[in-house]
């Protein structure tokens, strides 16, 4: 290859915003009182509002773990910025009642367009609250249950109250404390035995306003022998200051049962992107996660599984991408708690200019288990010179049982690759492009396949006019 | 080294005045290394002890650091060791060898005199610091492995009264390698054993450090730090025979240094020790050399065994490669946390970072920390890290031939482990590093 300049990514498709009037505004900054507010208008029962303020304390006693992460996390003013902003909390369920301004936004984005392609359900959430959310009259029959997450506490408590906080209590990090204390709007989704959901729930998150903070939290349970594939995405117009996202996403996968969390992550590149994931599979249960992060200033995204039950199986497919001025610090967790649970990671990392890609990882194999896997696989792909990439993971075994195999390469575009498409009439960009969708095709083929197109497209998009 | 003995019966190193102590004894040293004791002894006493949420001692067992303060820096004094003498023959013919025992010179140096005649040095550090004043400086603690043991090795330079520099001369190579021993004897006392060896241009040479507890029974802390320069087109070899008792919680913190267009090969073999702390860094500060960093462990009991390692390419165009392998009985503990670092400038770098571990007890742990550090592009690195138990085929082909259980286990492992060994390039030094393995498995 003769130059390397930097490559400009094509990062406009969100970069909108509309004017908006909210009707509950919770104000700047974080204190009790903010707390109270969010619960308040919310209408929440007590218990809930004691486990905000519980969450409150945890995540003020907690330190910023920069100890280990970016110090990029200092710079976040939790007094600037703002916790609720919503224009009536009740999520409409046709299309027509959505408020006209939300709807412009959602239409440039095409969600009614796609549910009526091919969604079961589909919930956008535009800052705190969901504008707009609808699913399948057949479902809706077969008893799944797709609400936001007050709404599922306040009106289906019997189901979800049982697992809300256990799978990631509220003290596991400084993050999911603060979630916990302000968390508003996300999917609570219920599916009953033996229920096989054939197409995809979708969950789509858009930050409208300036320093506003997203936490929205998910609960999904996958009741014995019930599958499940939810699929989110999320955008930001790029505003002066930075944005803070910070989700908390508790999957439940009991006896048997499938779940599968894909998102796709374009978040604008002011976007503080701090999320916690986590799923629990029960005996002979089966949690996937399929994160791509294209977008944010910086995030820090590690989804786990804990194996809880005998077979139980956890995957994480993971891609990053990294231009300038961001930090992908992504990774995977796997618990084995349980004989003969399996794992697999495969993370696949692209840096480009001065982009920083983090893989970091824990794989962890308690004492008297027999028979547990884990594969790992990390590579990582250097578009500039100075491009950066790291890996961290760390392995737990106990006992001689069990089986951990790890491994993580580094490598750069090869120039007889790009020099024999060049012969052959692609120009330097095309041929680079065609490299980097090859370099991450194998994991892009695990994706369904509307999420492997458009990733496609979009990795092509990015890669265009990238090397001068 | 000094004769003289402490007055002070075992004085500790919690001791308010232990370090005036020591210095009042070794005035005949140049002022620039008391005064470089004194500033370490000071460092020593400010850094805080090691925190659980320090990332540097993830995994680590801190509670055998806490009381170190109990220990005494062992007395100046001629030791009774004919029997370690006697037992420090594990290499014939070696170009040179020292001996320490609880870090004093326990018999005559040996050296060949045809090299001190090409200017080899061979000798203990106190000789060289007053005979090569200008060259130990130019060497000394001039590099550090900065991987957590700041405190330790402050302490270590503050009250280090013995040691080895070795210096090879541009252009001459010396096949045989030299042997430093150390055995520790006294009980609660603490050594600070510190290795300096530095090769010249085009030079050559291997050094091996013996470490061995002349009872079992006896209680010790060892802080030993070994630093090796390797100089342009130069070739050095060292290794590290760890075989302290186990009551003795050990520190290893070494740094490999390599210029351009060396060879600088380092081999640790693990079997002694409650606790064993080593740090190892690699640092390739010139282009086209090779770096290579081995490491074979065997613990048994309830021994915990923490490495940390570092390869860090600052220089174009070079190769690292390390492999570390672990052999996990009984309660045992590993930590491997190795880091590969290449900086911006360090294009066309080739480095590699493997560990395996195999586990051969249902009570051991081992904890496998990988990490890669990569700011240039055109790169090839990789690391790997590998945690199972024996192959049951493997297992069944042996049974199958009629060897008994136990039988086909040994040969298994030690087809494990002799990935290392045999690069041992000296055959009596192989031979000895399998006996000890052996000795450790209850076969």
């Amino acid at each position: 290859m003769s130059t390397t300049t930097d490559i400009q990514i094509e990062r406009d498709e969100g970069n909108f915003h509309y004017d908006t009037t909210y009707e509950f505004d919770a104000g700047v900054g974080l204190n009790e009182a903010t707390v109270d507010y969010i619960s308040g208008i919310k209408g929440e029962d007590e218990w809930i509002r004691e486990f905000r303020q519980k969450a409150l304390k945890v995540f003020r006693d907690k330190p910023v773990p920069t100890h280990w992460a970016s110090r990029d996390l200092d710079s976040i003013d939790y007094e600037k910025i703002r916790y609720y902003l919503s224009k009536g909390q009740r999520p409409s369920r046709s299309w027509d009642e959505v408020p006209d301004e939300i709807k412009q936004t959602f239409e440039r984005l095409g969600i009614p367009e796609k549910e009526r392609a091919f969604l079961a359900g589909v919930e956008a959430q535009f800052d705190s609250e969901a504008s707009y959310s609808n699913m399948k009259d057949e479902l809706r029959k077969e008893g799944v249950i797709f609400v936001g997450s007050t709404e599922g506490l306040m009106a289906h408590p019997e189901i979800f109250r049982k697992w809300f906080g256990k799978v990631i209590p509220i003290g596991d990090n400084k993050f999911s404390a603060l979630n916990s204390a302000v968390f508003s709007g996300g999917s609570f989704i219920y599916i009953p035995p033996g229920v096989k959901l054939k197409q995809p729930l979708q969950a789509y998150f858009r930050i409208n306003a300036e320093n506003f903070g997203q936490f929205e939290r998910t609960l999904i349970i996958a009741d014995e022998g019930a599958e499940v594939t939810y699929m989110e995405g999320c955008t930001a117009p790029k505003f002066e200051t930075s944005t803070l996202h910070s989700a908390v996403v508790e999957l439940v996968a009991l006896k048997n049962a499938k779940i599968q969390y894909i998102t796709v992550q374009n978040w604008s590149d002011n976007v503080f992107n701090l999320v916690t994931k986590r799923g629990l599979a029960m005996e002979g249960a089966e949690v996937k996660w399929i994160d791509c992060n294209i977008g944010s200033r910086l995030t820090m995204k590690y989804p786990g599984v804990v194996m809880r039950g005998e077979g139980a199986r956890g995957e994480v497919l993971s891609i990053a991408l990294a231009h300038d001025g961001q930090h992908q610090d992504t990774g995977a967790k796997m618990v084995h708690a349980a004989n003969n649970t399996t794992s697999n990671i495969i993370a696949k990392s692209i840096s480009i200019g001065q982009g920083r890609s983090t893989y970091r990882g824990i794989v962890s194999m308690p004492r008297h288990l027999k028979g547990c896997k884990n594969n790992t696989e990390c590579d990582a792909l250097l578009i500039n010179t100075n491009s950066r990439t790291d890996t961290y993971p760390a392995i737990t075994v106990r006992g001689n049982q069990n089986t951990v195999q790890h491994e993580a390469s580094v490598s750069k575009v090869s120039a007889e690759q790009i020099f024999y498409m060049m012969q052959r009439g692609l120009n330097e960009g095309q041929a680079m492009s065609l490299s980097v969708n090859g370099f991450v095709n194998d994991l892009i083929r695990e994706f369904p396949m509307e999420y492997s197109v458009e990733l496609k497209r979009l990795i092509d998009l990015e890669m265009e006019g990238s090397v001068g | 080294m000094s004769n003289d003995t402490l007055t002070v019966e075992a004085a500790t190193i919690a001791d308010a005045d232990i370090f005036s102590q020591r210095q009042a004894l070794s005035a005949h040293l140049p002022e620039w290394f008391r005064s470089l004791q004194q500033a370490h002894w000071a460092r020593y006493l400010e850094l805080p002890e090691p925190r659980r949420l320090d990332e540097r001692w993830r995994f680590a067992n801190l509670r055998r650091l806490q009381d170190i303060g109990r220990f005494s820096p062992t007395p100046f004094e001629r030791p009774e060791a004919d029997d370690l003498v006697e037992r420090a023959q594990v290499v014939e013919n070696c170009a040179g060898r020292l001996l320490f025992v609880d870090d004093n010179l326990a018999a005559a140096r040996e050296m060949d005199p045809e090299l001190e005649k090409q200017g080899v040095i061979f000798t203990t550090l106190g000789d060289a610091l007053n005979r090569h004043g200008d060259l130990v400086k130019k060497y000394f603690m001039a590099e550090t492995p900065d991987l957590g043991s700041e405190k330790y090795e402050a302490l270590h330079v503050a009250l280090l009264r013995s040691g080895v520099f070795l210096y090879v001369p541009d252009n001459v190579e010396v096949k045989r390698p030299f042997v430093v021993y150390n055995f520790t004897q006294r009980n609660g006392g603490a050594i600070f054993p510190h290795t300096l060896f530095v090769t010249g241009r085009n030079a050559r040479a291997t050094l091996v450090d013996y470490q061995a507890a002349a009872s079992p029974d006896t209680e010790h802390l060892v802080i030993a730090n070994a630093h090796i320069h390797t100089g342009d087109g130069a070739e050095s070899h060292h290794r590290i025979i760890q075989n302290w008792n186990e009551r003795t919680l050990s520190f290893q913190l070494n740094t490999n240094n390599a210029q351009r267009d060396s060879q600088a090969k380092s081999i640790i073999v693990n079997i002694g020790s409650a606790q064993a702390r080593q740090e190892v860094h690699g640092k390739i500060f010139g282009s086209g050399s090779n770096v290579e960093m081995y490491s074979v462990n065997v613990p048994t009991g309830e021994q915990e065994f923490d490495q940390r390692t570092l390869q860090t390419h600052i220089a174009p165009n070079s190769r690292s490669d390390l492999l570390f392998k672990n052999a996990l009985l009984d309660q045992t503990r590993t930590i491997f946390s190795g880091l590969i670092i290449v900086e911006e400038n360090a294009q066309q770098t080739d480095a590699y970072q493997t560990n395996n571990n195999l586990m051969l007890s249902e009570e051991a742990e081992s904890n496998s920390l990988p990490g890669l550090e990569i700011k240039a592009n055109d790169v090839k690195c990789s690391h790997g890290a590998t945690t199972g138990r024996i192959d049951e085929s493997n297992m069944f082909y042996f049974l199958a031939r009629g060897i008994p259980p136990a039988g086909a286990r040994e040969l298994l492992v030690f087809g494990f482990l002799e990935e290392i060994i045999q690069k041992f390039e000296t055959p009596a030094m192989a031979e000895h590093v399998r006996s000890l393995l052996a000795a450790k498995f209850h076969l």
